[in-house]
């Protein structure tokens, strides 16, 4: 990596122009991103060790609850969010290799799985709502103490992780706009990489959501 | 970092990013869902969580490695990630024996 960021001065300087541009450290921003991530691994891990002694306490009420959650909808979302992650690494290879307009593709593409996840999201939150369960829903109220803790985790866990695709999604939209100016170019890619080590956190996450609260029986 | 450029325009690879690996561990990634969700069927008793959270641990290493990119940073970087881990580990390890053995 250091390399890199030291060849990538090289060659500007060698092509004589964006003097500006000969402070930039590509190492530094990548190492600032994986500090960043670090820090919402902790965010997420507080909630994970939640879940892990309210599990350990309720078990047999998490299990009761965990049967009203659709295994196929879980599924199809960790499919969509795996392929996104590959998309990501897809569209940052073709900008190394030059290829502007596959990145872009694949780029949109994976910018689409973020939405197909939320779409999928939308119906199996709205299944629930409609069935009067979400945080100070009725139902949910009859419920017992168990119960309530599940879902409330339910909730609040891939609640933040949806806010954290949403957020995926605008930024890599604004990435999206950066290689079409010419902003993010073949030289000059370590923003498309930071933006895709946050698309990989989110997909991180998940893998660890989906069978703590899909897969119970 | 896997990408240089040389001086006469050609792209040189140390570590040559390419398309075919990352599917490999792409379906790779997709089969361990499948055999997740296979096992999550079978009645392991006690057992169930650890294997769940066991295969979830394998998929993270293949997207950490290698979707993130981790394999091929400085050890800078490795360094940071298993400190991250092992403070996780301790917080889980010392609440586990907190909530289990009270």
């Amino acid at each position: 990596m250091s390399t890199n960021s030291s060849t990538n001065v090289a060659h500007e300087e060698e092509h004589g122009h964006e003097h500006v541009h000969d402070l930039r450290d590509d190492y530094g921003s990548k190492l600032g991103m994986w500090l960043f991530l670090f820090t919402e691994l902790l965010l997420f891990g507080g909630l994970f060790l939640l879940y892990m002694a309210y599990r350990f306490e309720y078990f047999p009420e998490f299990q009761l609850s965990a049967k009203s959650l659709k295994i196929w909808m879980g599924g199809l979302n960790t499919i969509i969010l795996l392929t996104s992650s590959l998309t990501m690494v897809l569209s940052i290879i073709a900008l190394q290799r030059r290829k502007i307009k596959a990145s872009i593709y694949w780029l949109i593409t994976t910018i689409s799985f973020a939405f197909g996840f939320l779409v999928v999201k939308y119906f199996e939150w709205s299944d629930k709502f409609s069935h009067g369960i979400f945080p100070g829903g009725e139902e949910l109220a009859l419920k017992t103490q168990g119960e309530k803790i599940f879902y409330g985790l339910y909730f609040s866990m891939t609640g933040l992780h949806g806010l954290h695709v949403i957020i995926g999604m605008i930024i890599l939209t604004f990435i999206l706009v950066f290689i079409v100016k010419g902003k993010v170019s073949p030289d000059r890619f370590v923003l498309l990489e930071n933006g895709g080590l946050y698309w990989h956190l989110v997909d991180l996450i998940w893998i660890f959501l989906f069978p703590l609260f899909y897969l119970l029986h | 970092m896997s990408h240089t450029d040389t001086n006469d325009g050609k792209i040189a690879h140390a570590h040559d990013p390419r398309y075919g690996i990352n599917i490999m561990i792409w379906i790779t990634l997709l089969s361990l869902t499948v055999i997740t969700i296979a096992v999550a069927g079978i009645d392991l008793g006690n057992y169930t969580l650890l294997v769940a959270m066991f295969i979830a641990a394998i998929k993270s290493a293949f997207v950490i490695n290698y979707f993130m990119h981790i394999k091929f940073e400085d050890l800078l970087f490795k360094l940071f990630l298993v400190g991250v881990i092992l403070v996780l580990l301790v917080v889980f390890v010392l609440t586990g024996f907190d909530v289990f053995l009270r």
